[in-house]
């Protein structure tokens, strides 16, 4: 083992992404089903390792084909990396281990090898995107994951999925050509596509005009990946829509490996380098992550369509996360890039209990749920510990990123307290969206004819897990504060 | 006289914009993928106008042409691979089409939204 050991970087991305024919090949539901659940735990495995390796100061690199780094495609994994990677991994595992019931009903058996392999190359382009130290490269990757990501959500059995998923494809293409339009000018000015080298070229030309429009183009076109208010119009359709397993998975990581590159360029590229742009970047994020977080909140309270009502809410947590970005301070971007972790997590457990729901509910509408409680106790019990660490209660991970923000957003003095004001008046209206679900569950009157029984064990197994884990992170939050504190710093320390 | 001596960014950009405009303004979903797939040819000869270099030639290195201005390689073979993502982006598009077409019987996207507002 010790011989594979310094091509971890790279066998990160290598693992699912070969894994992905041999599953297509393997033409048994069941059988391809294990061995892309054992690539993804895997992956998973290798991201841990990773981790551990950033945790103890020692830098990865890896130079694919040995090539030196300005010409070669260099891979390198930091504690922002590290972070995403285990969020992406972990997200996938639990995914795949929970969902062979689910699936079943959503996916034909023949289909189901085609449909793994399809998630494995999700899988390899999200990480291919985290490990990869080339802007080229990264939209190389993006596509391989949209792509891939497209046919997941197509697969469910609702035809409303269809146009949902070529909506997504459109949005999702011009996002990344804009981002490809912006990778050409900048090595239209700088030769190069290595970040780092283009992080220290680009400060001779930065007062061009391509530069700036490359950041125009660049920050819009991962924008509207990222679904960052108002360019989130495809989301709440795609997720509404997708097998309520891909619902979990994409919910849990794909937005925010958009906004890791976002992240990623404005922070090392562009704001060291750029006059004012520090200042840009604050003005563009910070009134379009408040319009995010009240108008989703805001429709989330009247969504009737419980998968929807939790995609809107998603919409409103990342901008969470692009408001703690926003706020360019070591303490903000640690609450931004914790909230990433804690809404993984929260997102993950509440959309594994509507998967759970799923397995008796037909129709996912908050009054087809009445009285729901009585038959699927364990389910509800989940849905709500989840629900509770969604609002930021004490004792649940949701609060950790929260505090963070609040104590973050407090420094800024008159404007920090109207935007506490603002953090406060969106959890508020979280504990009203969640409460019309808990409400129509548990008070209002069952349906007599329903033949609704608790869902399968591994299902509730891993809803179970995930909420264990919001709790566990919630009460010992060491580890991700560890790693979301030196990527802050990381990021921060980049500009001068 | 600089400005038309620019004159493929010109056509980049007026391409690019073409293409945006039919992928907005079309409600026919064949139309907006033409329109997807015009945008990108745009992007595409962006990225091979910027490696011409010049009274530059073929970047093909023997020993009797090294002191020969040469072409820059590059931008061309990144742009093969992203003509590789356009084509599997059309492809999955068109596909999605004819499964909407299947299911909808149509590909209007006004019609689309009727129908699933019933």
């Amino acid at each position: 083992m010790t011989g594979l050991y310094p091509h971890l970087p790279a066998l990160q991305v290598v693992v699912p992404m070969l894994t992905a024919p041999l599953v297509m090949l393997l033409r048994q539901r069941r059988l391809s089903w294990a061995v892309a659940s054992a690539a993804s735990l895997c992956a998973f495995a290798i991201a841990v390792t990773l981790t551990l390796d950033v945790l103890a100061d020692r830098e990865i690199t890896y130079l694919m084909g040995s090539w030196p780094a300005p010409w070669g495609i260099e891979l390198g994994v930091d504690a922002f990396s590290a972070l995403m990677l285990l969020i992406v991994t972990g997200a996938s595992s639990l995914a795949l281990l929970a969902g062979a019931q689910s699936l079943d009903r959503d996916i034909e058996a023949e289909r189901q090898p085609l449909f793994f392999a399809a998630w494995l190359l999700v899988l390899a382009g999200l990480a291919g995107i985290l490990v990869t130290a080339d802007a080229f490269n990264i939209f190389v990757f993006m596509e391989i994951s949209s792509l891939a990501s497209y046919v997941l959500v197509a697969g469910g059995p609702d035809r409303r999925a269809l146009p949902a998923v070529f909506q997504y494809l459109i949005m999702g293409t011009i996002g990344a050509t804009f981002y490809l339009i912006g990778v050409g000018l900048i090595y239209l000015m700088t030769g190069t596509l290595n970040l780092a080298d283009m992080e220290l070229r680009i400060h001779d030309v930065a007062d061009q005009r391509p530069i700036l429009v490359a950041a125009g183009f660049i920050t819009v076109g991962l924008a509207l990946k990222a679904a960052i208010f108002p360019l989130h119009i495809w989301l709440p359709n795609a997720y509404t829509y997708a097998p309520n397993v891909v619902t979990v998975f994409l919910a849990a990581c794909a937005t925010k490996v958009s906004i890791y590159i976002l992240l990623r360029f404005d922070f090392f590229v562009f704001q060291p380098n750029l006059q004012g742009h520090d200042f840009q970047f604050v003005y563009f994020l910070m009134p379009l992550s408040l319009l995010a977080i009240l108008i989703a909140s805001g429709v989330a309270m009247f969504e009737p369509n419980l998968k929807r009502l939790l995609a809107w809410s998603s919409v409103a947590q990342i901008g969470y996360i692009t408001l703690g970005a926003s706020l360019v301070s070591v303490t903000g971007i640690t609450a931004g890039l914790l909230h990433i972790f804690n809404h993984a997590l929260a997102k993950g457990a509440l959309f594994l209990a509507v998967a759970c729901l799923g397995m008796s509910v037909a129709r996912m509408r908050i009054d087809s749920i009445g009285g729901i409680a009585q038959k699927m106790p364990w389910t509800m019990a989940a849905f709500v510990l989840a629900g509770l660490s969604l609002i930021g209660v004490p004792g649940t991970a949701g609060f950790i990123s929260k505090w963070y923000l609040i104590t973050a957003t407090f420094r800024l003095g008159s404007l920090g307290i109207a935007l506490v004001a603002v953090i406060v008046v969106s959890s508020l209206m979280a504990v009203v969206y969640i409460w019309r679900v808990v409400e129509a569950a548990y008070f209002h009157a069952p349906d007599p004819d329903s033949t609704a029984v608790e869902a399968p064990l591994p299902l509730l197994l891993a809803t179970w897990g995930a909420v264990v884990l919001n709790f566990y992170f919630g009460l010992m939050p060491a580890i991700p504060i560890h790693l979301a504190t030196s990527a802050a710093q990381l990021l921060h320390g980049h500009m001068r | 006289m600089e400005l038309l001596g620019l004159y493929y960014y010109w056509v980049f950009a007026a391409l690019l914009m073409i293409g945006f405009y039919a992928v907005i303004a079309k409600l026919n979903l064949i139309k907006k993928l033409i329109g997807l797939s015009l945008f990108q040819a745009a992007v595409f000869l962006l990225y091979i106008t910027m490696g011409k270099v010049e009274g530059g030639t073929a970047p093909i290195f023997t020993s009797d042409n090294a002191d020969r201005l040469f072409s820059n390689p590059l931008p061309q073979v990144l742009i093969l691979t992203a003509i590789v993502v356009g084509i599997s982006t059309t492809s999955l598009g068109l596909g999605i089409v004819i499964r909407i077409k299947e299911e909808y019987g149509t590909i209007e996207e006004n019609e689309i939204q009727e129908i699933d507002r019933q």
